[in-house]
């Protein structure tokens, strides 16, 4: 009997084996540091390097992080927003040529989506920094076409200049996570039955109504969840506005780099970390509430 | 209406067209060139003869600089640092992840759905926060922002990536094959190294890939982690106001060239998955 037992023993055990290491670095690594890092945010720094500090329920650091961070933050949300709306403006066309009109080609358009993006993230952003560059090609379109002073008038322009300006930042953010943005519509866009696109124009719908009644709710999963994947990152975005946007661009991420890296103020950062990791959460819940367990469209 | 009859059907799917359609191939082929923009400025820059210390105006072609690709020292070995230490984090990445992905796909686990949880989450933080949760542990822990260091927040971002990769390779898995095996005897350690390790091999190679190309391309994470260490994209960083050598350009290439590699293959059908679905249902 016994040599059985531990036989049974063994095989329950085999998977928790397998798992455990996975998972211990997980925890040791990952959830620990965003444990600590909550504690950090409450707690008060004794040294001036904040690097020893003590527990308080003083919201200290929440108060420093919110007058220091509350523009940045807001600005990011907005740059962030605009960079997925453009997105989406740019990528859906394309989204649905690639799903209607790319036939046996489809892997291969869908995979030439993301081949950029293999790229190194830097250079390829220091690639853009060329091509917006005062000499760059871009800009010597628009002086060619003499459209700088209606540019410069509308505010894409800054002085005449296209690079290290907030239009530089959100086409940078735009283009760097447009692949997040195209695929999952992509992905949803595909999975439409051409036979209900025929059925509604059998039945009389002209296109736009076609387009808003079937097309539209039928990706919006796609279109949420590519709009998340684009939004959270961009919104914690560091090189872009680095690289690419101008000295009063800068976005939270930066902030934070700042704090941890120059300052040390570590629980500062910390309290901005968990702001922000508490906005990422919310939009991360109205998601999988809204588009978990069903999908919508079934009316 | 039986299938022959739809597919008859689908012909007529041209009554019902968007007038848009040539409009929308423009607008596509022009989002395509815009994707692909920067990638031709860098692929076109690695071959120009550059006279100046910023690699940024274009002088004429030349071969030179992919035949010398390290002749920048400074450059090559930050670039040799970072293939090391994503050879390093891959191999730790495909240790954990290997064994978990199994257990996940071939055991019932309680608290799986969590599990995979936790594996998807690093990927929400943004890499700054990551950087600095890290970095306050590693504080804590007397452990100096350095080698170590990287290497334990590299392992971190790319274990998410390359359990994601294979479990979707160990998706279509058929374990038939390591059952038979079991059924006729073979101790399991001969059973993982002769059946099912090989029949990975490929799933196992892209995974990898994927996870060298992430750690070979990560900035945040690593300014924040890598104390005195200059990994290629640090010192590209670095130098970027001072001088873009055109070797930079021919290395990001030859990243690119990995990566597309790994994408290949991603993309190939898993192995035996067409025997693997007559084996099953014959079992039934």
């Amino acid at each position: 009997m016994k040599p059985l037992r531990n036989l049974r023993l063994s095989r329950r055990a085999i998977p928790l084996l397998l798992v455990a290491p996975g998972v211990a670095w997980l925890l040791f690594f990952f959830v620990l540091p965003i444990l600590q890092l909550l504690l950090e945010s409450w707690s008060q720094p004794t040294t001036r390097f904040g690097l020893e500090s003590t527990l308080s329920a003083n919201p200290q650091n929440y108060n420093d992080a919110i007058s220091l961070a509350s523009p940045l933050l807001l600005r990011s949300i907005g740059v962030a927003g605009l960079a997925t709306a453009i997105g989406l403006v740019i990528g859906f066309p394309m989204a649905w040529w690639v799903v209607c009109r790319g036939g046996r080609w489809k892997p291969l358009l869908t995979g030439l989506v993301v081949t950029p993006f293999f790229f190194s993230y830097l250079v390829r952003t220091i690639a853009w920094t060329t091509l917006l560059a005062d000499s760059g090609p871009l800009m010597q379109a628009i002086k060619f076409l003499s459209l700088g002073h209606l540019l410069n008038t509308i505010g894409l322009l800054q002085d005449g200049r296209l690079l290290n300006t907030t239009t530089a930042l959100v086409a940078g953010l735009t283009y760097n996570y447009l692949p997040f943005l195209v695929l999952p519509i992509i992905a949803s866009l595909g999975t439409i039955d051409p036979i209900l696109l025929e059925a509604a124009a059998d039945l009389g719908a002209r296109t736009p109504r076609i387009f808003i009644k079937v097309v539209f709710p039928l990706a919006l999963p796609g279109i949420i969840s590519g709009g998340l994947l684009t939004f959270i990152p961009a919104m914690g975005d560091v090189v872009n506005s680095q690289y690419l946007g101008g000295v009063n661009d800068r976005m939270i991420g930066n902030l934070i780099a700042d704090l941890v890296l120059i300052q040390q103020r570590f629980s500062t950062a910390a309290a901005i970390s968990m702001l922000l990791l508490t906005m990422i959460g919310i939009s991360l819940l109205i998601y999988t509430r809204k588009l978990g367990p069903t999908s919508p469209g079934g009316n | 209406m039986t299938v022959s009859q739809l597919n008859q059907k689908r012909p007529n799917k041209r009554s019902f067209s968007f007038k848009t359609i040539p409009w929308l191939t423009l607008w596509s082929i022009g989002v395509y060139a815009i994707l692909f923009a920067p990638v031709a400025v860098i692929v076109l820059f690695s071959f120009n003869d550059s006279q100046s210390r910023f690699n940024l105006i274009w002088h004429g072609f030349t071969l030179k600089n992919w035949l010398n690709p390290f002749a920048d020292p400074t450059l090559a070995q930050a670039f040799f640092t970072s293939l090391a230490l994503a050879l390093l984090a891959t191999c730790l990445c495909i240790l954990l992840a290997l064994p978990m992905t199994m257990a996940l796909e071939r055991f019932r686990i309680r608290g799986a759905s969590a599990l995979e949880m936790l594996l998807v989450l690093p990927l929400t933080l943004p890499e700054v926060v990551l950087g600095a949760s890290l970095l306050l542990l590693f504080v804590q822990l007397r452990l100096p922002p350095g080698p170590v260091a990287l290497v334990i927040a590299h392992t971190l971002f790319c274990l998410s990536y390359t359990a994601m990769a294979l479990k979707a390779r160990l998706g279509g898995h058929d374990w038939t094959l390591e059952e038979a095996a079991a059924d006729l005897g073979a101790k399991p350690s001969r059973i993982f190294t002769q059946i099912t390790l090989p029949r990975l091999a490929p799933g196992l190679l892209s995974a990898g890939l994927l996870s060298l190309s992430i750690s070979m391309d990560d900035y945040v994470v690593s300014s924040i982690t890598a104390g005195s260490v200059v990994t290629f994209p640090l010192r590209i960083a670095g130098a970027f106001q001072r001088q873009i050598s055109p070797q930079i350009h021919v290395l990001s290439t030859m990243v690119l060239l990995i990566s597309l590699v790994a994408l290949v293959l991603s993309c190939r059908e898993p192995e035996g998955r067409t025997n693997a679905s007559t084996v099953g249902t014959d079992g039934d």
